[in-house]
């Protein structure tokens, strides 16, 4: 294991940050630590680079224990969400920082520093400053900083947080191929479930300081461990005790079996996949997710009376106690 | 408001503008007048007399310790309110504002009781010891440092709270120690605010009167050389002194000037060109967590 | 730093409270006291009104100089009080060029108080002013405002903390002005002379408790306003967050 955390708590003042969380993250992997704002994520990935202390637990980085390591020692990349560009220095500069604190030869400091730049795409831009680039080059600056003294740990907290959204994607996808290129294991922290699923090959799922599940993005999505997993990993919909993700329901216009009496409220088109949002008889609200061909089908219109039918549903039982999948046969005829 | 009326607006304007130059312009464009009004001699005779020279002199020497020990002490108090909690931090975010809000006189008249020859806390054993304070010139000193002490703090506070602590987080994280963090990130960072509230403290220091008028033997200040020279009928004399004193003055306000558009034009000045504030303005700045 | 003015309270109660409460009774001491008090909050009036519109008028208001009358506001504060002492006199002194003498009256006293403390007000309306959001003038006006109403009730009550904040320092730094008052006021006991004037007065004449007591009466003028306004710097920012 790479990283391994075990048995952790921190708390700032009555608040419990973190709660008695313990992960694994294997060699050379690609890691998102996934939750909503104040799930504690950001400072786990803290604790792990040593900027905050662990009140009690302990944090392995290649094996050795670290908990008590500086940060200064422990040869961890971190990147920030806001960049934390050293503003008074160049693009050179701001790469070349940590290998001149090792005191490593100007020779190879510029050499290091030009196979960097060229890695992160910002050639031509070395004497420049952090303010005269965008915040996507800003970040590409940062990350290749924090790669610059071969760190045996990448973190990345909310690194794409600060962007625009068609940035963002951009720079998902660099970070993606970056890592094929440079194999260094890698944490990063998100509140994107998309983002999470689109790079990490291993999604931790953290909720009130409490790791909820961990595991593969398709593991996640088909199999989530706790209500809060199976909501906050892709939609999903409450059916009295059941859940039911968006994708799984049939409409239909007869009633059959097991259907439900629903109003359409809005018919809303994004392209290939159609929207349908229904509302039922006790007043409750969600969508269905179908397709262009499958709207048209059954010729759906807005204030219809339609019957729907969850193909899928889960059942959590309490805290944690496992779930049961209930797979309903479609009744012929 | 939106649209005042154009005659609105002259009328407005011309209030603060004849309230101005009765107040300011015209008194210190007055000051050119007196100075020259006999001629050029006496005025110049007065301040290159030994005794105009000896008070430049001393002025120099307050400033040229003054402002350095409270820059350093300004910027490692400024570290301290800003970067840690601790108890009793907003009673020490209060007192760096004393030296601003009570008389100066007080305070020449605190440290006389601390420190005078006689009758005094310190001031005899200091004596017996070779050191006179009061009546001499460690005690003007001393007045000045008083008087400019929160200067560089309360510039560099709202720097530092700006910058926040990304900056030297990753500093740290790629190694460097907290010296060369300071060093290399932190201080490069704040270098204006610092520069600005040295600025400050030297106009300050120059021109304090009240505490060091207190404490001050027979060498005398710039300040104190003009009242001097006034209360000796030597209005051509002081006119000078003070002219020489105003137009320090306004190096000061140049210098700060100049300054404002250099940290503006500066490579990693902000986006959003936000101004320093005005010299004027202490308004108390309430303790923020760290 | 805090020694220096523990003995300053030390030194006004040594001979004990009834010397301490002598000493402030003294009758050119509350003359002192008093004319510093009257003239201070005199001059707050005077900057809040001017200050506002100064500040006013260099933030909304365009016109040729502007620059320059900004920079002078800041004058008074780079200039060494005993300057604006002998500044102030060279113009409304005795053979004062247009014939307005102020000198050694009360009127001097004010006058001195309203220079050293012009920048106050003004500098800290200023940045509200120019961040306060024009749209809700904007607003306000389209829903058929007038211009005094939506002075008083749109742009005033943004700007009344800053007005305070202000007023209040300058409240300070007036009771415990010295160098400007030396020179033009002619400091005459029970007429012109200020209380740190007549604290100057009291150490030159060896009294030093009597110079300690009335020091601590604005000293406790000067912490209790500085702590009040710290207070009041502290619930702004807090009600501002909320």
């Amino acid at each position: 294991m790479a990283i391994a955390v075990k048995n952790v708590t921190k708390r700032f003042g009555d608040f419990v940050a973190l709660d008695d969380v313990s992960i694994e993250v294997p060699d050379g992997g690609l890691t998102a630590l996934l939750g909503p704002s104040g799930s504690g994520k950001s400072t786990l990935l803290r604790v792990i680079a040593g900027l905050e202390q662990p009140d009690e637990g302990q944090v392995l980085i290649s094996g050795q224990d670290n908990t008590e390591t500086r940060v200064q020692d422990r040869n961890v990349g971190f990147v920030f969400q806001h960049y934390a560009a050293f503003k008074h220095m160049t693009v050179f500069d701001n790469i070349a920082f940590g290998l001149k604190i090792k005191g490593e030869g100007s020779g190879t400091i510029r050499e290091r520093v030009k196979k960097l730049i060229d890695l992160v795409h910002l050639t031509g831009f070395e004497k420049r400053y952090p303010n005269q680039l965008s915040g996507g080059q800003r970040q590409r600056m940062a990350l290749a900083r924090a790669l610059a003294v071969e760190p045996r740990v990448l973190l990345l907290d909310e690194p794409f947080g600060a962007l625009d959204a068609k940035v963002r994607e951009e720079l998902r996808t660099w970070l993606r191929r970056l890592h094929d290129d440079v194999h260094v294991t890698t944490i990063f922290v998100t509140h994107d479930q998309e983002e999470a699923m689109d790079v990490a090959e291993q999604i931790i799922v953290m909720n009130h300081g409490k790791v909820e599940q961990s595991g593969g993005p398709r593991d996640l999505y088909e199999d989530p461990a706790s209500e809060f997993v199976m909501s906050f990993v892709g939609p999903a919909h409450r059916l009295g005790e059941a859940w039911v993700r968006p994708h799984d329901i049939d409409i239909r216009h007869e009633p059959n079996g097991k259907t439900i009496e629903a109003m359409v409220q809005r018919i809303v088109h994004l392209g290939f996949e159609v929207r349908v949002e229904v509302t039922l008889t006790d007043g409750e609200q969600f969508s269905v997710q179908l397709t262009r061909d499958e709207v048209d089908e059954l010729e759906l219109k807005e204030g219809q009376i339609v019957f729907v039918r969850p193909r899928s549903t889960r059942v959590f039982g309490p805290d944690g106690t496992g779930s049961k999948v209930t797979n309903e046969p479609e009744v012929a005829g | 408001m939106s649209a005042p009326s154009l005659r609105a607006r002259i009328g407005l304007r011309s209030i603060v503008l004849i309230y101005l130059a009765a107040l300011i312009i015209v008194p210190v464009g007055m000051i050119f007048y007196r100075t020259f009004e006999h001629g050029l001699s006496q005025p110049i005779d007065a301040v290159t007399s030994s005794d105009g020279q000896n008070a430049f002199w001393l002025t120099i020497v307050c400033v040229g310790i003054a402002v350095p020990l409270n820059t350093i002490f300004g910027v490692m108090t400024a570290m301290v309110l800003v970067r840690q909690d601790f108890r009793g931090k907003a009673v020490l975010n209060a007192a760096i504002d004393v030296p601003f809000a009570i008389s100066p006189v007080v305070i020449g008249l605190a440290l006389f009781l601390v420190y005078a020859p006689r009758n005094s806390w310190f001031g005899g054993w200091l004596m017996d010891n070779g050191v006179q304070v009061i009546f001499s010139t460690p005690g003007m000193v001393l007045a000045t440092i008083f008087v400019s002490l929160p200067f560089v703090v309360r510039e560099v506070m709202p720097v530092l709270q700006e910058i926040g602590t990304d900056q030297e987080e990753a500093a740290e994280t790629l190694g460097a120690s907290p010296w060369q963090t300071f060093w290399k990130v932190t201080l490069p960072a704040i270098r204006w605010g610092v520069t600005y509230g040295v600025v400050l403290a030297t106009a300050r220091a120059l021109g304090e009167f009240g505490a060091v008028s207190v404490v001050a033997g027979s060498k005398l200040t710039m300040p104190l050389f003009v009242r001097k020279q006034f209360e000796g009928f030597d209005l051509a004399g002081a006119y000078a002194a003070a002219l020489v004193l105003a137009l320090l003055a306004m190096a000061v306000l140049l210098s700060m000037s100049y300054l404002q558009k250099r940290s503006a034009r500066s490579p990693d000045a902000d986006e959003e060109d936000h101004e320093l504030p005005g010299p004027g303005v202490f308004v108390p700045q309430p303790v923020k967590e760290a | 730093m805090l020694l220096p003015l523990a003995a300053v309270f030390s030194r006004s109660f040594s001979d004990g409270i009834g010397h301490f409460w002598s000493a402030i009774t003294d009758k050119e001491a509350v003359a002192a006291i008093k004319l510093t008090l009257i003239s201070s909050l005199i001059v707050v009036v005077i900057n809040a009104v001017m200050g506002t519109l100064i500040a006013w008028v260099l933030v909304r208001d365009d016109f040729r100089g502007k620059r320059f009358v900004n920079s002078v506001i800041d004058l008074p504060f780079a200039l060494p009080t005993i300057v604006a002492s002998l500044v102030l006199l060279a113009l409304y002194g005795p053979n004062s060029p247009i014939g307005i003498h102020l000198a050694y009256t009360k009127a001097a006293v004010v006058a001195a108080l309203l220079f050293v403390t012009l920048p106050f007000v003004v500098r800290s309306v200023q940045p509200v002013l120019l961040e306060v959001d024009k749209e809700m003038e904007e607003a306000a006006a389209s829903l058929g405002a007038p211009n005094h109403r939506i002075f008083r009730s749109i742009l005033l009550p943004n700007l009344t903390p800053a007005i305070i904040a202000g007023c209040g320092l300058a409240f300070a730094r007036a009771v415990g002005e010295f160098g400007s008052l030396v020179l033009l006021t002619g400091n005459v006991p029970f007429k012109t002379e200020a209380a740190s004037v007549y604290i100057y007065g009291r150490v030159q004449t060896s009294d030093y408790s009597g110079a300690a007591a009335v020091s601590v009466l604005l000293l406790a003028v000067a912490v209790g306003l500085l702590f009040a306004l710290n207070l009041f710097a502290g619930w702004r920012s807090r009600h501002e967050r909320s």
